[in-house]
């Protein structure tokens, strides 16, 4: 089973070659004897996954109609609220709350008959490169086991990587998305900011969060896509842009398609192999007909600084809700203040902990100019470099990530080394513009490495047919890590 | 460089809601004066009359009919919440 695509599990299942019911089958198995080594799942659950195989397949048995994902198993971060089912975020202060709403997302990929088979890891609230932070455990990487997953979407890429699952929903405000599919050697897509619905995505920054596909490759991640995008009544940041057939021009080539290299990601910081692996890819396409030209983004080197000013201020603001009143941790105290405080002091990890503080020193009185606004306004500077490079190119290419998948621990105590991880992913949220990871080779070590392609706003099809082409000429997304 | 004090940790402490440990206070102020030191480099950028870029894409907001749907359903909510009294949530004194 894990050798199929999402596509394939589809096709045979409206087929009739294979039952909904053993697929899911399949997963739950593949769940059980795999997962104790990477520990993507939080909460499996097996009764409602199997309920939803067997409602597939009891209308195909009466020939009514299914959705496109009929019978695909999916994973997803538990930031997204399941009614009934525990969110937790990876945090202690929300364990065990059972949301009383459904996730629009969650109620699309529901709709389009897929099956859910649990929820996966992450970093606290999104909050980390690593799945470090998890309040819970850390998610391994399949591809070495005392390696990092990424993340903070780390349970999804684990999950697709080690082939439990042929699809996963995870959520990138940084990078969340595209750096743990670049360190599991999966295809990950951050879409445009409000091509895809955010409600019962549990907020962290609001002006960057989107939800987003994880998959073996890029044909399944554009399925999942299909689904998920689109205007949603109940969020006022999604657009009613009509959404574009995404598989329906995929396999169209690139010829005349000018790429654009920013320089400033190919500088001090980036691994020699990774870099050795992006030159070979890019070649790759331009042997394929694309034309390659050198763009520039001289504000590259400040957006680290700006992503996590503009977070983290979003953060401390959005995470002011967690105060023990209306769900989750409680921590007993004989006033409100000290309730709400002492619930925050037990209920959130340290890097949250960290970032609230960040954000809310950012944004306190006499703060406020020298750091929250300077970074809006860099932010500006930051839009206007890429503005300028998309005159000159159809498409960016960069490293998703500057160094593979890193060990366990080695930097957990240097939270500014963590935060370098995300040098080549933030400039997306922070201009909304899509993104996807591809995987593009191994370091001599076996540890995957991704390729990023950067595309014009809502232009989300020439990123897909870009990763397509790439993929008809690679076999870098068929190979798979071996769990025993 | 920005200084961060104990005292400033304890500042910030307070207006986000947090009792920090002694330890973690002593750490915070360590590691929150690295990182605010990092983004002093915004600085060497002369920012005069550029404007501030709060939202990803300045796109119009979408609006829905103006029609009462339900709500979510009281009894759902307060399901979750950690001490309930008479359809509210109940929190520790506020009045003497």
């Amino acid at each position: 089973m894990r050798e199929l695509s999402a596509k394939q599990i589809h096709e045979k299942i409206i087929a009739k070659e294979i039952t909904a019911t053993a697929v899911c089958e399949a997963a739950l198995q593949r769940i059980h004897s795999t997962d104790s080594q990477v520990k993507a799942f939080l909460a499996v659950d097996e009764q409602g996954a199997l309920a939803a195989a067997k409602a597939v397949d009891r209308k195909l048995a009466k020939n009514e109609p299914v959705g496109p994902l009929a019978g695909v198993p999916i994973a997803l971060k538990d930031n997204l609220c399941t009614k009934g089912f525990p969110t937790t975020c990876a945090s202690k202060i929300l364990a065990g709350w059972k949301p009383p709403y459904q996730a629009t997302v969650v109620e699309r990929v529901r709709a389009a008959d897929a099956v859910p088979v649990g929820k996966v890891n992450m970093d606290e609230f999104a909050m980390g490169s690593s799945c470090e932070n998890s309040a819970f455990f850390p998610s391994n990487n399949p591809w070495n086991q005392e390696c990092v997953s990424g993340g903070s979407s780390g349970g999804s890429a684990v999950a697709v990587a080690s082939g439990m699952v042929p699809l996963a929903l995870g959520s990138d405000t940084g990078g969340s998305i595209r750096q743990p599919a670049s360190l599991c050697g999966i295809v990950g897509i951050k879409p445009t900011y409000g091509r895809v619905s955010r409600y019962g995505l549990i907020a962290y920054a609001s002006s960057l969060d989107q939800i987003g596909p994880l998959a073996q490759s890029v044909e399944d991640a554009a399925m999942l896509l299909q689904v998920i995008a689109g205007c949603d009544q109940k969020d006022s940041t999604c657009t009613d842009m009509a959404v574009p057939n995404y598989t329906e021009q995929m396999q169209s080539g690139i010829k005349g398609l000018t790429i654009g290299l920013p320089q400033e990601y190919f500088s001090e910081g980036l691994d020699p192999e990774v870099k050795a692996a992006v030159e070979q890819a890019k070649q790759v396409l331009q042997d394929a007909g694309a034309r390659l030209v050198e763009v520039t983004l001289p504000h590259t080197e400040y957006s680290l600084a700006t992503y996590y000013l503009i977070a983290t201020a979003e953060a401390s603001s959005n995470l002011a809700r967690y105060d023990g009143v209306q769900y989750g941790l409680r921590a007993e105290a004989d006033n409100l203040i000290a309730m709400y405080k002492a619930t925050r002091a037990q209920g959130f990890g340290a890097e949250v902990k960290r970032r609230i503080m960040l954000g809310t020193y950012a944004l306190s009185a006499g703060y406020y100019d020298a750091y929250y606004k300077k970074a809006l306004q860099v932010r500006t500077l930051i839009q206007r470099d890429f503005t300028e490079a998309f005159n000159k190119c159809d498409i960016i290419l960069t490293p998703t990530s500057p160094t593979v998948a890193f060990r366990r621990g080695e930097k957990t105590e240097d939270p500014l080394a963590m935060y370098l991880s995300d040098i080549y992913t933030i400039s997306a949220n922070l201009t909304g513009l899509p993104g996807i990871s591809i995987p593009c080779g191994f370091n001599s070590e076996g540890l995957p490495i991704g390729l990023q392609l950067i595309g014009k706003v809502f232009d989300e099809q020439m990123l897909l047919r870009t990763a397509q082409t790439y993929q008809s000429h690679t076999d870098w997304h068929t190979k798979r890590p071996i769990l025993a | 460089m920005p200084e961060i004090t104990d005292k400033t940790v304890e500042k910030i402490a307070r207006l986000a809601n947090l009792q920090l440990a002694p330890d973690e206070s002593g750490r915070f102020s360590e590691q929150l004066e690295k990182i605010l030191g990092y983004m002093h480099k915004l600085n060497q950028l002369d920012t005069t009359n550029v404007p501030q870029t709060a939202q990803a894409r300045q796109g119009r907001n979408i609006w829905r009919a103006d029609v009462v749907v339900p709500g979510l359903e009281r009894e759902a909510v307060l399901a979750e919440a950690p001490d309930v009294q008479d359809y509210g949530f109940r929190v520790p004194r506020i009045i003497e």
